[in-house]
């Protein structure tokens, strides 16, 4: 009976005005956000590593849930777009006391941000944020729970890109704690519209969602199996602070049979890259020599990263019209 | 208490007779006097002219949270919420605050009930003392001062030897107990029915395991214990087919269905809608489809509102942070006929599981207009429609999942023991 | 109708920077797209061994505020240290000023050149800023709400035609 179908994330111009997920993106503004993204890695590889875009812009990093790499690279993209950014531990202050979420927001909100970058432990409160806010600040959801992290599966697909070039004939795999993976989730959506036919998901089953296959995913429960003759794996972190009840035995148990080792990676193909969303896990998902060795492309994500999330501060910035709904 | 009433040129539908006529309705010192023709000598204090208005039994709900013990004075706004609905009959559960476990807080909800001179209460007595799930609460003195019956909310007490002693307790006074088919320990974390969009929203699921399970449990206890048991609010097709078998078996087992699992399935979350965070879940199409043909061949008996009024603030917030709970007491009615009319269903029929069924379940003398009954009526008129917002709910729980929409059937009198205690406007 | 015959209005402009640049050898960068087109041409006519540097300018335009990141944005490319460069830029039309305000904004965030010149092929008036140049193929006056837009064909010639802004 209900419809509630419209995108919360583009103004009606389709332009992007907040980024919440991956779903809803199409592909031709997802493409625009990569070759937008072009253009800032060639400013890095300059003296100055800034541009003056946001400047007189203010960008709160809201971070409800811990992360040093993540804010660090928000924070760094912001300044490089010479945005004033300001960061909010939210995790040991106001919420802390009780302060609803709505209400830190709204405090902030009277300090003239422009935009939120927000990390929060619970699925769909960047929605909540959005729906909640003026319509000129906007919302770059830098992972929300176990449901998204889109600005990961965007310098994930950028990374793919640099790489491998067209999208379409991959074989991908995804390894690991996809039940509590908010990047796993993001990554499924990026790939999926970005056209890759061969899509795979590789765990145990206590660690694989149901639905999987509704979304258009083959699920292995065997490594090999599910990384033969891959293009591209993407190792996922064991989610140990996420992992309620009894879901796997113990590390080395799972590093035996989901561990990316050299030996494993012989099933692949033989110029498959090996991604990493970080931080790694050496010795439990992947395997030192691996994650250091010619197939990994794990330190390149990160500069990749920045100028992805200066790309979609800035898109998101330059959107002027909100009116959707 | 002598006013005579008569409720003429209506079109009277009471589900327990069958009765679908065009007729007058007469009610004389509190009960239903004749249908068709007055009494001799029946001189009305009161005409009620209901041409174009549909006369039936006032609507029994055989879940509404009052919010009293709890919210002081708070009862009397849910159940001017309720005769607004068009609903005489109110089981309330007792997952109040405190419980209802002790005879002094039954006796206190009873009388403010009465002061409020709204519709009729049947309080659910709690079957564990403060719902603990550990020790019996005192379910004959409960039963004494007015319990209808014995409940344990939220989920199976994790204890099944307590439960069973609980079953056999209830059993030696031929109490009825009433069950949430809910193991806890499947449910876990979960806040979503798991399923696809569970999977998409990263929403932790709850399987349908969490409902079978606890309805195998309850079955196999019931078969060594012979008590009558009403299970609340199924929400899974597998759980439907258990309860099949049980009625099949012989069991002594009713069941009811919230109207809000009538019409709605996982999908209407949308973009993480907290007023769509129930208990139970919301669920697949293929669950709702397995529930509206429960209802359909009469394994499933009744539906309530489970009426739950949340605050803003408890709405307000991340999805897996908001209280459960959906508004549910004034559009139990529109709702009830917008499912017949998507299902095809006569009237006579739909309005039965709002009416006559539960009636039944509760053994109590109301839901239906036979003469000599209580007059418990509702007059309502099945053409207008209002909008679900905050100014048109009377309650003060706003968080209705049909919230923005337009619903159809749209009360103008209730009834309670033949005194008109609600007349909406034109 | 203005007769804009662009190749030839290009001669001029060649010969215009073949006169300035005696004795000097500087580097070439053009605007996307149409300056990429004319530096390009003009590093073939001038002899001009080094590569052309390209600059997208999309990041340092003044009117962000008003209509957002620009649709196309393509990776500036600067194969030189600009850190002391002689610097030729190159555009297309020169209009309000501030495309290049932008440009050489941008330039200086690579390093601090020697000398900046402009060559433009189209001097079309309507200055908002102070910038001027007298490396031009030609000046000329159009209406306001009237585009200049050049153009290049698969054999690499170029064209002008003149386009009417629509909604305006």
């Amino acid at each position: 009976m209900q419809l509630r179908s419209v995108s919360p994330q583009l103004n009606s111009e389709g332009e992007l005005h907040h980024l919440l997920s991956i779903e809803g993106l199409p592909r031709p503004l997802i493409e625009r956000i990569l070759t937008t993204a072009d253009g800032f890695i060639a400013v890095g590889t300059r003296e100055v590593k800034s541009v003056p875009l946001l400047r007189g812009r203010s960008v709160f990093n809201l971070f409800f849930e811990n992360s040093t790499r993540t804010r660090t690279t928000f924070e760094i993209a912001a300044k490089r777009l010479s945005a004033d950014v300001y960061n909010l531990n939210i995790a040991a202050s106001s919420t802390a006391k009780g302060e609803s979420l709505l209400d830190t927001i709204d405090n902030l909100t009277a300090m003239q941000a422009d935009i939120f970058v927000v990390r929060h432990s619970q699925g769909g409160a960047p929605y909540l944020i959005a729906r909640h806010l003026a319509p000129h600040v906007h919302v770059v959801n830098a992972g929300d729970g176990r449901h998204a992290h889109p600005t990961q599966a965007l310098l994930d697909l950028y990374t793919i890109r640099h790489y491998k070039g067209a999208f379409e004939p991959l074989s991908v795999a995804i390894v690991g704690d996809i039940l509590n993976s908010r990047v796993a989730r993001s990554d499924i959506h990026a790939l999926l519209t970005m056209g890759v036919s061969d899509l795979r998901a590789v765990g145990p089953l206590t660690l694989l969602p149901t639905g999987l296959e509704e979304l258009g995913v083959r699920v292995h429960t065997r490594l090999e199996e599910g990384i033969r003759n891959a293009d591209v794996i993407v190792m996922l972190r064991l989610q140990n602070e996420r992992m309620r009840g009894a879901l796997l035995p113990s590390a080395q148990e799972y590093f035996r049979n989901y561990g990316l080792t050299t030996q494993a990676l012989g099933h692949a193909k033989p110029d498959c890259i090996v991604m990493h969303p970080g931080p790694m896990n050496r010795g439990v998902e992947i395997d030192s020599t691996v994650a250091d060795g010619p197939h990994s492309v794990i330190l390149p994500q990160v500069s990749f990263g920045i100028a992805v999330r200066m790309a979609v501060l800035s898109m998101v910035a330059s959107s002027q019209r909100a009116e959707f709904r | 208490m002598n006013s005579a009433l008569a409720i003429e040129n209506g079109r009277v539908i009471d589900p327990a007779t069958g009765l679908d006529a065009t007729a007058g309705v007469y009610i004389a010192d509190g009960r239903v006097a004749a249908i068709g023709v007055p009494p001799p000598g029946f001189a009305a204090q009161r005409v009620i002219d209901a041409r174009g208005l549909i006369v039936a039994p006032g609507l029994v709900d055989l879940c509404a949270r009052m919010r009293e013990p709890g919210a002081e004075g708070a009862l009397r706004g849910e159940m001017r919420a309720a005769l607004r609905g068009g609903v005489t009959g109110v089981v309330c559960p007792p997952d109040t605050e405190p419980p209802l476990d002790e005879p002094g807080l039954v006796r206190m909800l009873r009388q403010r009930s009465r002061e409020a001179a709204g519709a009729r209460l049947y309080p659910l007595g709690a079957l564990t003392a403060a719902l603990g799930g550990e020790t019996l609460a005192e379910m004959h003195t409960l039963a004494q001062v007015g319990c209808v019956a014995f409940c344990q909310t939220g989920a199976l007490p994790a204890n099944h030897g307590t439960l069973l002693q609980a079953l056999r307790y209830a059993r030696t006074f031929d109490l009825h107990v009433w069950l949430r088919p809910v193991d806890a320990s499947l449910v876990g974390d979960g806040v979503a029915g798991e399923g696809g969009l569970s999977a998409r929203l990263g929403l932790p699921g709850i399987g349908i395991a969490a409902e079978t399970v606890a309805l195998h449990t309850i079955f196999e206890l019931q078969r060594a214990s012979g008590t009558r048991i009403h299970i609340c609010r199924l929400s899974t097709a597998d759980g439907v087919e258990l309860v099949r078998a049980a009625k099949r078996e012989g069991l002594p087992v009713t069941a009811d269905v919230s109207m809000h699992h009538v019409h709605l399935v996982d999908q209407d979350i949308g973009y993480y809608d907290t007023n769509c965070r129930l208990d139970p879940p919301l669920r697949t199409h293929a669950d709702r489809a397995g529930i509206c043909r429960g209802l359909a061949d009469g394994t499933i008996d009744a539906v309530c509102s489970d009426h739950t009024p949340v605050s803003l603030e408890d709405k307000l917030l991340p999805f897996g942070e908001a209280r459960c709970g959906a508004s549910g007491l004034e559009t139990l009615l529109p709702l009830t006929l917008e499912w017949a009319r998507a299902h095809g269903l006569p009237l006579v029929q739909a309005l039965a599981a709002v009416t006559s069924a539960p009636a039944r379940i509760l053994a109590e003398d109301t839901g239906t207009l036979q003469p000599g009954r209580k007059a418990d009526v509702v007059v309502f008129d099945p053409q207008a429609w209002w909008i679900v917002d905050a100014e048109s709910l009377v309650s003060s729980g706003k968080n209705s999942p049909f919230a923005g929409q337009r619903l159809t059937g749209r009360v103008r009198y209730t009834l309670v023991g033949g005194e008109v205690r609600f007349e909406g406007v034109q | 109708m203005l007769d804009l015959d662009a190749e030839a209005i290009y001669f001029e402009l060649v010969r215009r920077v073949r006169e300035r640049i005696v004795g000097r050898s500087p580097r070439l960068v053009g605007v996307h797209t149409g300056g990429v087109w004319l530096a390009e041409r003009l590093r073939a006519d001038l002899h001009i061994e080094p590569e052309v540097g390209i600059l997208d300018v999309s990041f340092y335009r003044d009117d962000f505020s008003q209509s957002g990141l620009s649709r196309g944005v393509r990776p500036s490319r600067i194969p030189f240290d600009v850190e002391g460069a002689d610097i030729l830029l190159v555009d297309d039309v020169l209009n309000t000023g501030r495309t290049v305000r932008a440009a050489m904004n941008e330039l200086f965030d690579y390093g601090r050149p020697e000398r900046i010149d402009l060559a433009v092929l189209i001097d079309r008036g309507g200055r908002e800023l102070p910038v001027s140049t007298t490396l031009v193929g030609r000046t000329i006056e159009v209406p306001a709400d009237v585009s200049v837009v050049l153009s290049r064909d698969d054999d690499r010639r170029l064209h002008l035609r003149l386009e009417e802004d629509a909604g305006s």
